[in-house]
């Protein structure tokens, strides 16, 4: 189906014309500098950026060139120095910790460059997480948590905790409990960056089902132009800009 | 979502196992420590007032010479059966009474012979000085006024004389007088000062007098307080009918004194007292040093603690749900550790306190406090980072090292 070229385009198209009015996301003249004088640094230079619903964005970029900085903003875990971020129109920046938290709760997935899985803890109990706090009973949240693991190639592994996992598989279950919530926005910091080729394109394959099926909107990052390709969309950075912003091939062709 | 994360902090205890354990250690230790050390010094200071007041906390001894020259002084004349008769008829709140007059004797019974205090007194004795009577019977009224040669054992001597053998009805001799046991005393045993109490023979004062001592002089007189009389009110009374009786002038010094066991025991309890406040702060610095230990681990764990703490936040918990969930975590240790502790002390308080023989008094009022100071430090501990880590932005705590 994905290499059905004229269905996606199709699609592409669609979802610019719906939301010509309201990007999902828009970062406007966001700049984030780390330290001051001397050795300030500055990760995101007013950077502007604004992604669609449904779109399959892979953000592409040098080592340091402010990739995870933006992800991060984002995903609301950092804010920025300066610059406006909107969430389907909502300014960000003038809601409390409590509802960026609610807002990362029902709506964002993200998946950490560092994996952060809490430590001695099982690999089902880490992914069922996010679900105890979204209140959902336990016998539901254990299938859930068991299907996301599934998914991500981990079946029989649940009860093992991240010492006793390799670190691609820490990945997955990093990436499990990132989409067992079913979110609205996932948020990628390679998801892919531990795994041989063959897991990759199985994980891509994954991502691309449910951008497609569920309507699932994807940003993430990688280093590797084959894995950004199963995108919709390479946004690259370098040293805090955005210096290219294409449709993918598979878009184009 | 109580219940939700009251499961949680289980969950969260169970899996940091070493870090649960040592944090309790910490409490357990403190309210152990703190509680075994009173409930020692508590028990010595009752098993002191036990011995005072089986002396009878209500007893007032009246002997001659000043009080401030020692109970017994020389030139100071003794009591006469006048002065006896006097307080028992004209001072009110007088329970029982005993004039007596005592001194060391050999008491011989057959080849064996033993050395003991032989006190010539009256019936009122055994009341006023506590004692109960295990066989035969007491002095009585008519054996004290005709002087009848009759005596009454205490648990030690009838020991050394009788062992398992019967003793009533036997003749002793008592220095140069020959006579008949009529009871034996049921063993008291060492008084707060460390008197046998049980070594003692007791025989008519006029027995005494006649053929002991000499003479007709009453060197010391016991008397019991009425329960419901203030003690201090009739030895008042006492004394002043004493200095009319021996014609001491206003002004001039007594030559007797009253002697109030009230306020001896007052004054020995002070002292152990004092041993109890010793224990006590060496019981409070184990208690810090526990409370030390806690705050050492949780700070330690404080890195660890910080990242989860974001790890929760990145993934969508709220502040108040991570503070709720460590607040949880550290209430249940602290209370574990608590009761632990209070189980461990009194244990040990029994122990000890059963190994030396003195009473069992467990105080609520220490246990309470100590418990809640742990608890309190653990608490404070366990959810101070916490609540310093959920204020931080997520990616901060995630990147906390
Ligand atoms: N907490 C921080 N304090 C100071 N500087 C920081 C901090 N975090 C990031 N930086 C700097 O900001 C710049 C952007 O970092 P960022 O992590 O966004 O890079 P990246 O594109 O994700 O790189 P990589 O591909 O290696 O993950 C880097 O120069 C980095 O040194
Ligand atoms: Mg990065």
């Amino acid at each position: 189906m994905v290499s059905d070229a004229d269905q996606v385009s199709e699609r592409e198209a669609a979802i610019r014309a719906v939301n010509a009015i309201t990007p999902w996301f828009e970062l406007k003249q966001i700049s984030k500098i780390y330290g001051h004088g001397e050795s300030e640094v500055r990760a995101l230079d007013r950077i502007d950026l604004s992604i669609y619903a449904g779109e399959f964005v892979s953000v592409m970029g040098t080592s340091g060139s402010g990739k995870s900085t933006c992800m991060n903003i984002v995903g609301c875990l950092d804010v920025p120095t300066s610059g406006t971020y909107l969430f389907h129109g909502v300014d960000v920046g003038k809601l409390d910790r409590d509802q960026q938290a609610l807002l990362r709760r029902h709506y964002i997935g993200f998946v950490f460059q560092g994996f952060n899985l809490l430590a001695r803890t099982s690999a089902l109990e880490n992914v069922e997480l996010p679900l105890v706090y979204r209140r959902v009973a336990k016998s539901e949240r254990r299938e859930r948590a068991m299907r996301a693991l599934a998914e991500v190639g981990l079946a029989g592994r649940e009860g093992h905790t991240p010492a006793e996992l390799s670190g691609g598989q820490q990945q997955r279950v990093a990436i499990a409990r990132a989409l067992v919530t079913e979110p609205s926005l996932l948020l990628a910091d390679e998801p892919t960056g531990n795994l041989d080729s063959a897991r990759s394109e199985e994980i891509m394959q994954l991502l691309v089902r449910l951008n497609m099926e569920r309507s699932l909107t994807i940003a993430m990052v990688t280093h590797e132009p084959d894995m950004a390709e199963f995108g919709t969309r390479i946004v690259t950075f370098r040293d805090g800009h955005i210096i290219d912003d294409q449709p993918t091939k598979r878009m184009i062709a | 979502m109580i219940f939700a994360t009251f499961l949680m902090s289980l969950r969260e205890i169970r899996r940091n196992t070493m870090r649960s354990i040592l944090t309790m250690l910490g409490i357990v230790i403190g309210v152990a420590a703190v509680i075994t050390m009173t409930i020692i010094g508590e028990g010595a200071t009752q098993s002191v007032k036990n011995d005072i007041s089986a002396l009878g906390d209500n007893m007032l001894i009246v002997s001659p010479g000043a009080a401030r020259r020692g109970p017994v002084s020389s030139g100071s004349k003794s009591f006469t059966d006048a002065d006896v008769s006097a307080i028992e008829s004209q001072i009110g709140g007088i329970a029982a009474m005993a004039p007596a007059a005592s001194r060391g004797a050999t008491v011989v019974y057959g080849n064996l012979n033993v050395s003991t205090q032989v006190m010539g007194t009256t019936e009122g004795y055994v009341e006023v000085r506590g004692y109960k009577l295990a066989q035969g019977r007491l002095l009585n009224d008519v054996d004290v006024r005709s002087g009848t040669a009759v005596c009454v054992l205490g648990e030690t001597v009838r020991k050394a004389l009788f062992g398992t053998g019967d003793a009533i009805g036997t003749s002793l001799r008592v220095g140069k007088v020959t006579c008949t046991v009529v009871g034996v005393l049921a063993p008291k045993g060492s008084s707060a000062m460390g008197q046998d109490q049980d070594d003692v023979l007791l025989i008519p004062l006029r027995q005494f007098q006649r053929r002991m001592s000499g003479n007709r002089d009453i060197p010391t007189i016991y008397i019991s307080v009425d329960d419901s009389r203030p003690t201090a009110a009739v030895k008042a009374r006492i004394e002043a009918l004493l200095r009319e009786r021996r014609g001491i002038q206003r002004g001039s010094e007594d030559d007797f004194n009253v002697r109030d066991m009230a306020e001896i025991a007052a004054t020995v309890s002070s002292a152990t007292g004092a041993l109890t406040a010793l224990l006590g702060a060496i019981a409070a610095v184990s208690l810090l040093v526990g409370g030390i230990g806690i705050m050492n681990i949780m700070l330690v764990s404080v890195t660890e603690r910080t990242r989860e703490i974001g790890i929760r936040i990145a993934i969508g918990a709220l502040g108040r749900e991570v503070m709720l969930q460590f607040l949880t975590e550290a209430v249940v240790l602290s209370t574990l550790g608590g009761v632990i502790g209070i189980i461990t002390g009194v244990a040990m308080g029994f122990g000890v306190t059963s190994l030396m023989k003195i009473p069992f008094v467990p105080t609520p009022g220490i246990i309470i406090i100590s418990f809640a100071f742990s608890a309190i430090v653990g608490v404070a501990f366990g959810y101070l980072p916490a609540r310093k880590a959920a204020k931080l932005s997520p990616i901060e705590a995630l990147r906390h090292e």
